[in-house]
């Protein structure tokens, strides 16, 4: 049934299928030992983009990946069905036409549409028949301090009304307390409200003090069940950082280590220019390795993101830099 | 390879550096170079070639250098020298400065041709080697500008000859030129003949400076043109990076000639992981220690250890994670790994690793380039502390790794090694990582990181990875010297006699070893007498047993070592209170063997110098360097070890004092040869040690013959360094003994020092290193 869901989705791969995560018992010795070197992981991350680059069609061909992998997002507070509808179109067609034909990409398509709750039922059926995943932002999203009981209940409704992903938010406090306990309890108790959706928790790495924590909170997250961890809810000062998404990938790395069992990574916030991209995925190839480089097990959180990567695009097949304008907006 | 088949593949493809511009560069120097000399290019002789190691390619034809090149480029040095320091630091900082600039407006230029030329990545000629050259010019050119007001007493050495390696060809430049031009030297540089490319270019940047003819000269060529270098009379000082065998030469055909000599060797340095570090990062801090540059790095992080019960899964970690290194075209800059230098580099790498017939070994599973000079990531796990490849630098991508179980267990492993340039501690623990830093035999420790260089902390090492800083302000001293001009040293004989003594009853002087009086091993004394003829005293022969018996007993005392500063001060005055005490009894010895009248003022004078080093002993602090780094670099002061020293012939009580007082007071433990005619001052000195506290071993004291003493004293394997002030002069056999274990040296060349001279700030340098300890940090 996930199957079927996740194959619809990317029709245009050869998708190897993954089991989903089902957590494991609360292994607090394993939680304290994490460590995270904030200096040693900034010297990696600064050199990353030094050691690593891809040019001309490679170019272009990991930008049409980072497309495949992005949840275009709309979360204000003025979405309407209307506005909701024009992104699901640019959903299911992310670039102009004359680029992805000579581009040879003909039928690429975004990775998902993230919206609030009250935005999933036209998301749904702007995307009908795309096979387009929709993903609602949950539990009270952005600060997730709304009563536990209607968190649990707002999980269960965004799954009525056809989300197939949930983006929670943690409990941050239990983080910085160090109450790996409740936090545990709480993203164990959202994934049985999830179902057969799948969850992604949302750490709000920008509000956790530490990668140290980062990288506690992340193992806690995937014990727990996550299907993906994702830093940021958009919201935060600082969201998505390449420090933050190397200590979170080595997370996914050990537990993938210990359990077999592979999840996922979603940067939010931050990422919009088409250079940004490249390196994350970078940074995804070099630590978690090419299996992960699919839309089933990254995806980037983001809306300004791809009119960046359609200029490069444009830019690649003409020779010519390109202009916003050029490209339709979603 | 369609778009979509790459979207599937998500390969990287190559991403090459254009080489255009680079091979351009030298097409129009008519790709034969002839040597820069007198602000000139002398006429190329075709002697040599110039190849890329990557695919083979001649990239120019090379000219060897002959003794009437070297002599030429010493003979413009030598002409341009005295202008160029008269130019004053602000003139000269001027012209550093334009080189930087000049590097920087050039910077590509001289990555692309430095990968070239080496086979290392262009990613880090660029991101590295280039950026840390121009650092170092600008920092120099500050330091030019700071030298008046702030190192008033110094001047230049007067003209360098520098000889330097392939595997950091433009850096080692840098490093070299930077500081010697600072302080009013004139350099003649010799590049390695596989590398001489980046250097033919930074003598165009030169011309472009407009740097006043002969202050810079480039000789190229192998290894005869770097001996006729170090045998040059006209050099006043050698410095070397390079190999410790290629040192050790230098330092026996330097012995003696009076050339300052600062030598910059190899390096088996070890990566310490403790159980609590953050293990991901720790691997990715090996990838830049021993990856870095294809693990041509004299302090490359070769020698992995770990904390047991981590071992495996470090491991398992450590070679996925080589797996993922990416050896190939050094150009392209998606590449981690290059060509190593040459095919002999390659074949001594190679035969290394077969010869290893321990542990298990592991190559990383890449994509091996067809053509060039490539060696895979390698390691090596399980080997014993006795394994060749344990003790022996590999000079290649090649990491051996061995386990521990306790903090003490891997410094004692981290030590058992000949060398001494680098280390790294990973811990999460504060008290750990810098607990373990200050026992490390290292000249450099980085805490949670590798391979961190800047023009403002020092570099270099200790035991047999040479001597010498680079960098810093420490760095400076290795291009300058004290103002003023030396005398020549006069023989000091005592007198002769056949008399009985004064006073019947015979008091009988002994050697002073470990805290105790000794009688001599050997079993000789030898009379002292005093101008009348009269017998004073009969002083032991010491020999080489003797000498054996106090490093050992010096060696044990490594508790002084470990006292504060302010606990040493204690026991410093303590020694001057028991001799001040006892000053008219010292004046009326000194007076006795020497016939003189100045005894009083010569206590008086060696109780000054007992205060002053007590007043040191806590306060010669060392310095946080302003690296650009979130976080410090320690540049602390630590003992040089033990310390043995020929004291001076002419002031018996004062001459000793001023070489003991300073060096303990720093925490080393000293082996004294009391003055040789006049010993009996210090065998009387002992009697007030005994009464003040000093630790059994801290000070040792013999008597008898220098030259008899300095050959043992420069070859014995135990001793950190050795010091002449004899009137004897035996600068050249010391220097020459102390070259197979290249231990510190500190002679005076024939000249005299006068003792009535407060040199206590020199032999405060002279008995402590500085460590650059590296911490980064931040949560």
């Amino acid at each position: 049934m996930t199957a079927t869901r996740i194959s619809d989705t990317t029709q245009h791969l050869p998708q190897t299928l993954e089991a989903r995560n089902p957590g494991m018992p609360l292994d607090l010795d394993w939680v304290r030992r994490a460590a995270a070197n904030t200096s040693a992981i900034e010297r990696r991350v600064a050199a990353l983009p030094g050691r690593r680059s891809v040019k001309k069609d490679h170019q272009a061909a990991w930008l049409c990946k980072a497309i495949s992998c992005i949840d275009l997002t709309t979360l204000s507070g003025d979405d309407t069905p209307g506005r909701v509808a024009r992104l699901c179109a640019k959903a299911r067609h992310p670039v102009r036409p004359d680029l992805l034909a000579a581009l040879g990409m003909e039928g690429l398509t975004v990775g998902a549409v993230c919206v609030y709750h009250e935005m999933i039922a036209p998301a749904v059926s702007a995307l009908q028949g795309s096979g387009l995943p929709v993903a609602a932002v949950s539990t009270g999203f952005p600060a997730g301090l709304s009563p536990f009981n209607l968190r649990l209940a707002e999980i269960g409704a965004s799954v009525d009304a056809g989300a197939s992903e949930i983006d929670i938010v943690i409990s941050r406090r239990h983080v910085l307390t160090g109450d790996w306990q409740a936090l545990y309890d709480e993203v164990r108790a959202f994934r049985e409200a999830c179902g057969n959706a799948h969850i992604k928790t949302i750490l709000a790495t920008g509000e956790l003090g530490s990668l140290r924590n980062v990288a506690r909170a992340s193992l806690v997250c995937m014990m727990a069940g996550a299907d993906f961890i994702k830093t940021s809810t958009g919201k935060e000062s600082v969201n998505a950082t390449l420090p933050v998404s190397l200590v979170m990938i080595r997370a996914i790395r050990d537990y993938f280590d210990r359990t077999g069992h592979r999840v996922g990574y979603k940067p939010a916030g931050g990422i919009s220019k088409a250079k940004d991209a490249l390196i994350y995925l970078s940074l995804i190839k070099e630590e978690l390795g090419h299996r992960w480089l699919q839309p089933d097990l990254f995806r980037f959180g983001a809306s300004s993101l791809l009119g960046d990567i359609e200029r490069q695009l444009e830019h690649h097949v003409t020779g010519q830099y390109s202009a916003s304008y050029r490209h339709p907006i979603g | 390879m369609t778009i979509k088949d790459i979207f599937q593949s998500m390969d990287y493809g190559p991403a090459p550096e254009n080489a255009g511009d680079a091979l351009a560069w030298i097409i129009d120097q008519g790709a034969r170079f002839g040597h820069f000399i007198d602000g000139d290019w002398t006429a190329a002789t075709d002697d040599f070639l110039s190849q890329n190691p990557a695919n083979g390619e001649t990239l120019a034809k090379l000219s060897q250098a002959t003794p009437e090149d070297v002599d030429a480029a010493v003979a413009a040095a030598r002409k341009a020298q005295g202008k160029w320091a008269k130019l004053g630091g602000h003139a000269r900082a001027r012209y550093l400065y334009a080189i930087a600039r000049l590097l920087q407006k050039h910077a590509r230029l001289f990555a692309v041709l430095e990968t070239l030329d080496n086979g290392k990545p262009i990613r880090e000629s660029r991101d590295i080697d280039v950026p840390l050259a121009q650092r170092h010019f600008y920092y120099h050119a500050g330091m030019a500008d700071l030298m008046q007001s702030d190192l008033p007493d110094r001047e230049p050495l007067g003209v360098c000859g520098q000889i330097i390696p392939w595997n950091f060809p433009l850096l080692m430049l840098a490093w070299k030129i930077a500081p010697a031009l600072a302080m009013g030297n004139t350099a003649v540089l010799k590049p390695a003949e596989q590398t001489s490319l980046t250097a033919l270019l930074f003598a165009d940047i030169c011309q472009q400076a407009g740097l006043p003819k002969g202050v810079v000269n480039i000789v190229t060529g192998d290894g005869p043109v770097g001996e006729k270098i170090v045998a040059h009379p006209d050099i006043d000082k050698i410095a070397f990076t390079g190999s410790t065998e290629v040192g050790r030469k230098i330092r026996t055909a330097t012995a003696g000639s009076g050339k300052a000599l600062t030598l910059e060797l190899g390096g088996k340095s070890p990566f310490i992981v403790f159980d609590d570090a953050d293990i991901d990062s720790a691997i990715e801090g090996l990838v830049d220690a021993i990856w870095f540059n294809q693990g041509e790095v004299c302090c490359a992080g070769s020698r992995l250890l770990v904390q047991e019960g981590i071992a495996d899964r470090f491991h398992r970690k450590l070679k996925a994670r080589m797996d993922r290194l990416r050896l190939g075209n050094p150009l392209d800059k998606c590449i981690d790994v290059g060509a190593l230098i040459d095919a002999t580099q390659r074949a001594r790498i190679s035969d290394m690793v077969d010869a290893c017939t321990e542990g298990e070994t592991y190559r990383a599973d890449v994509d091996m380039p067809v053509e060039g000079h490539f060696y895979p990531p390698t390691l090596i796990t399980g080997l014993s502390p006795s394994a060749p490849l344990m003790q022996e630098e590999i000079f290649g991508p090649v990491l051996v790794s061995a386990t521990f179980r306790t903090p003490t267990e891997a410094v004692a492993l981290a030590n058992n090694t000949r060398y001494g340039l680098a280390a790294s501690v990973w811990s999460e623990n504060i008290n750990l990582a810098l607990g373990i830093a200050p026992q490390l035999a290292a000249g450099v420790v980085w805490i949670n990181g590798s391979n961190m260089f800047d023009a403002a902390a020092g570099f270099g090492g200790l035991r047999e990875s040479g001597f010498g800083r680079e960098g810093g302000w420490e760095g400076l001293a290795a291009y300058t010297k004290p103002k003023g001009k030396t005398k020549p040293l006069a023989p000091v004989e005592g007198f002769k006699g056949k008399g009985a003594p004064d006073d019947a009853l015979d008091r009988t002087a002994k050697l002073y070893i470990g805290g105790k009086q000794a009688r001599p091993d050997g079993g000789y004394s030898r009379a002292v007498y005093g101008r009348n003829g009269n017998l004073l005293g009969q002083a032991p022969l010491a020999n080489r047993k003797d000498l054996r018996n106090a490093v050992e007993a010096a060696r044990g005392a490594k508790g002084w070592s470990a006292m504060s500063g302010h606990q040493r001060a204690q026991v410093l005055y303590y020694i001057a209170e028991n001799l001040s005490a006892r000053s008219g009894e010292f004046a009326s010895r000194i007076n006795a063997m020497t016939g003189g009248r100045s005894g009083a003022k010569e206590v008086e004078a060696s109780l000054r110098r007992l205060f002053t080093a007590a007043a040191w002993a806590d306060k010669y602090d060392g310095q946080v360097h302003g690296v650009p780094i979130r976080g410090v670099a320690l540049a602390v002061k630590e003992p040089v070890g033990v310390i043995a020293a020929l004291c001076p012939d002419d002031a018996s009580l004062l001459g000793l004092v001023s070489v003991m007082a300073p060096a303990i007071a720093m925490g080393n433990r000293v082996i004294l040869a009391a003055s040789e005619p006049f010993p009996l001052a210090a065998t009387d000195f002992y009697q007030v040690l005994e009464t003040s506290d000093v630790p059994g071993g801290v000070v040792n004291i013999l008597t008898g013959a220098h030259k008899d003493l300095a050959t043992p004293m420069a070859g014995h394997l135990d001793i950190d360094a050795v010091w002449s002030f004899s009137s004897t002069d035996l600068s050249a056999s010391i220097e020459h003994e102390s070259a197979g274990k290249l231990k510190r040296t500190w002679v005076n060349n024939a000249s005299a020092r006068d003792w009535s001279n407060d040199h206590t700030r020199a032999f405060l340098e002279a008995s402590t290193e500085v460590k650059n300890i590296w911490i980064p940090y931040g949560e």
